[in-house]
């Protein structure tokens, strides 16, 4: 191996007995970041796998048909499945990926091993004090703990120990970059994935910092020495915390689908200036006070309400609309300079959709953008949220955009991780190469099940739809209970995606066979066109063109058909 | 190459169709932003957040006067309030009932209080499926039209303890 060190083109600033170079890519490997990345996506799909079971049961609860669990286990399994779901599996997930991203595309060392352990060890401890906390039965407060709700201060101090872990992982990201910097280990500018990594970082950083603002006096009120907590001045700062980490998602997303399309095939960024510009709006106009968590809530008025909503310009959504075209772009140039240069969509039906790194990331973008992207946009519209807020619409949004989109986007590049990071060989190939459909599929149905019965008006976070012991009789029509059917179906369906993937990870993790000194088993064989490789102008993506006019007219419908809804209701101000 | 360092010189315009996209995702965007500003103004449904600091000890009291003068029936146990048309109705909300019943006029216009003697709540009426949330130590405020007559519920969308699903309550338009 150390031949091949030599053999780097630069060096870097590796001390010797602790590097490697990739048997596949060539790319310098850090084996202490390596042992971190490893421990931390371990971490990670156990937390995932934790969450996947509650999630089976609320899907089961909320099909009314089912109706599974008692009213306090509903609740206390949702509380788990929110934490250790948006929390505990995509952090350490996200941690791994910017330890990826910081070492090895910038052909440097980890810059701390004991911050690496303090991290991992605070995140961790908080993870399993915030677990204990639930099942010990005092903590019934769901994931957001909208105060007055009290829960144990161990719920409290472990998501403290969490989010400042995490920070401690974040800080020794830009040490690393710092290092690499220095030590000149690369020329030029970063790569796109490591600047979009960056952005993640740098927005992460905002967001914890809320968190301890907002969780820290909350602790102490929950000991007994801070007497009240004003419940607006929470619900700003939380969702400080809750919104502004979903564009970390985003960013840890995107940066994946660009390194997805690479790694697959062989993509380049069309214009880097422009995947690098949609980044830098994402970290400047990311919405600070998280406003579309309260655009029905008293407090605050109108100027600020849709003052926060878009900034003006909705600038940040202009960010995704823009990688929302930059990444199938790119796909469609590389897939035509293989040669499937026939036809608008020859390059997408030729993709390797076998490939699970490639499904997996192509279908977390379409879910995503289609999905998430034009409910995200349209329920978080000053008004519109009135027939939103706190319905099935939410979760129904939110589960195609970190669900189908992060979650799906993460799992894909576990089948890259896993070969190249911990060089051990999956195990069912046939099975890894079908799971990207089935969890992307489930969670699509879910979601659409969640939305239309949320348009009904079914509430989230919600036992029993029929209020049993209720004073008045109350109930939704039947169309309701039609979609939460399918809401069902859908959450089945997702778990068995979700449970496949983490057998199939553990199996490979732990018994899978090494491949340690030979390139990876390529998951397609490389596509090859009818046409031999001839010039492809770089500029033309009609195919591309297509697929975003598509998406722009679905997009105007779902807007405008919701400002019409809108406007039968009574009259409010 | 996204993952490798861009070659020298990559800071450039975009062109062709990506140039046509990020034209056409602008103007989206402000046509978007431009949508919520027009409403506020001449739409007829918004959530302008009105609303007031009060404790629970002042709010209670307010209700049981509003209750007092203005009750003109019972349904279930709990007291069917018409609020004056053009004037205040106080909604109570806690774990677990919306109090009293209102009643109100078809194309009437009220101010509509809401506020928590304990946790947060949601107002939610159904089935139009308006949703408001509900703080306790705030008066919210709701300026209302009803345009439609019936027997509306009143559903918590809130999450407020184990009785959450049990909160219920009615508002009655003629
Ligand atoms: C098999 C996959 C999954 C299924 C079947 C599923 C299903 C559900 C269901 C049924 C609910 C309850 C909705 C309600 O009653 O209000 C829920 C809530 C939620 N889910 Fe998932 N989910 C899955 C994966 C995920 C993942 C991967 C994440 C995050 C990355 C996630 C984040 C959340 C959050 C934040 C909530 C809201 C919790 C709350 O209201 O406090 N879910 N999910
Ligand atoms: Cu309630």
């Amino acid at each position: 191996m150390a031949s091949a060190v030599e053999s780097l083109p630069i060096l870097g600033n590796h001390p010797t007995d602790q590097v490697r170079a990739c048997d596949t890519t060539t790319l310098p490997v850090c084996l202490t970041a390596q042992k971190f990345i490893k421990l931390h996506a371990v971490a990670a799909v156990v937390f995932l796998l934790i969450g996947g079971i509650a999630a089976l049961t609320l899907g089961l609860t909320r099909w009314p048909a089912v109706h599974l669990l008692d009213a306090q286990w509903y609740y206390r399994l949702l509380t788990l499945h929110g934490l250790n779901m948006l929390i505990f599996w995509i952090l350490n997930f996200e941690i791994a990926v910017l330890y990826f991203a910081s070492t090895v595309l910038l052909n440097t060392r980890l810059a701390s091993k004991s911050a690496a352990w303090v991290g991992l060890v605070m995140m961790t401890v908080g993870a399993i004090m915030v677990d204990a906390a639930i099942f010990g039965g005092k903590s019934d407060v769901l994931m957001t703990s909208y105060v007055p709700l009290k829960a144990s201060p161990w719920f409290y101090l472990g998501i403290i120990l969490v989010a400042v872990g995490t920070l401690v992982g974040v800080i020794n990201y830009f040490a690393t970059i710092y290092i690499a910097k220095r030590d000149q280990t690369y020329k030029g500018s970063v790569p796109l994935v490591v600047f979009g990594a960056t952005a993640a970082a740098i927005i992460a950083v905002v967001t914890l910092l809320h968190g301890a603002v907002v969780m820290i006096p909350t602790l102490l009120w929950s000991m007994g020495i801070i007497e009240n907590i004003d419940p607006a001045w929470y619900r700003i700062t939380w969702w400080g915390l809750g919104h502004m980490s979903q564009q970390v998602n985003v960013c840890a997303m995107v940066s994946i689908w660009y390194l997805l399309g690479t790694l697959t095939v062989g993509s380049k960024p069309l214009n880097q200036a422009v995947c690098r510009g949609a980044f830098v709006l994402y970290i400047l106009f990311i919405n600070v006070a998280s406003a579309h968590h309260l655009l029905v809530d008293p407090g605050t008025g109108s100027v600020w309400k849709i003052w926060n909503t878009s900034y003006a310009m909705y600038l940040a959504v202009l960010a995704s609309m823009i990688h929302g075209f930059t990444v199938p772009a790119s796909i469609e140039v590389a897939m035509r300079k293989k040669g499937f240069n026939r036809g608008l969509f020859g390059w997408l039906a030729n993709a390797p959709w076998s490939n699970p790194g490639f499904s997996g990331f192509f279908l977390s973008l379409v879910i995503f953008g289609f999905g998430g992207g034009i409910t995200g946009v349209t329920l978080g519209t000053q008004q519109i949220n009135i027939m939103a807020h706190n319905t099935l619409r939410i979760p129904g949004h939110f589960h195609v955009t970190v669900v189908g989109g992060t979650t799906l986007a993460f799992m894909a590049i576990t089948y890259y991780i896993v070969p190249l990071i911990f060089q051990k060989d999956f195990y069912a190939k046939a099975l890894c190469r079908i799971q990207p459909y089935l969890f992307g599929g489930g969670i699509t149905l879910m979601a659409l099940g969640m939305s239309f019965a949320g348009s009904y008006g079914v509430p989230r976070r919600h036992w029993d739809i029929e209020f049993t012991g209720g004073l008045f009789a109350t109930g939704f029509d039947a169309g309701a209970h039609v979609m939460l059917g399918i809401m069902g179906v859908g959450a089945v369906i997702a778990f068995l995606g979700l449970l496949l993937y983490c057998l199939l990870v553990v199996a490979a993790v732990f018994f899978g066979r090494p491949v340690e000194g030979k390139p990876m088993e390529a998951w397609n064989e490389e596509p090859r066109g009818q046409i031999d490789a001839e010039e492809v102008d770089e500029h033309k993506t009609p195919g591309t063109l297509v697929i975003v006019f598509v998406f722009l007219t679905a997009f105007a419908v779902y807007y405008f058909a919701n400002w019409m809804w809108l406007s039968d209701l009574w009259e409010v101000r | 190459m996204s993952i490798y360092n861009p070659p020298e010189g990559w800071l450039q315009a975009p062109k062709g169709p990506e140039r046509l996209w990020i034209g056409l995702a602008l103007i989206w965007c402000i046509v978007m932003s431009l949508a919520m500003p027009y409403w506020h103004f001449y739409g007829k449904q918004n959530a302008s957040g009105e609303s007031y600091r009060v404790s629970a000890v002042d709010y209670g009291t307010r209700v049981r006067q509003f209750v007092e003068a203005n009750t003109v029936g019972e349904a279930s146990g709990i007291p069917i309030v018409e609020i004056p048309p053009g004037g205040d109705g106080y909604l109570l909300a806690r774990m677990w009932s919306f109090y009293p019943v209102i009643k109100m006029k078809m194309g009437q216009t009220y101010r509509l209080h809401i506020s928590s003697m304990d946790l947060q709540h949601g107002f939610s009426l159904q089935p139009l499926n308006m949703n408001f949330q509900v703080l306790p130590g705030y008066d919210h405020v709701l300026t209302i039209t009803p345009t439609s007559t019936g027997v509306f519920p009143i559903i918590c969308n809130e999450f407020c303890g184990i009785g959450h699903h049990m909160m219920t309550g009615r508002i009655i338009v003629e």
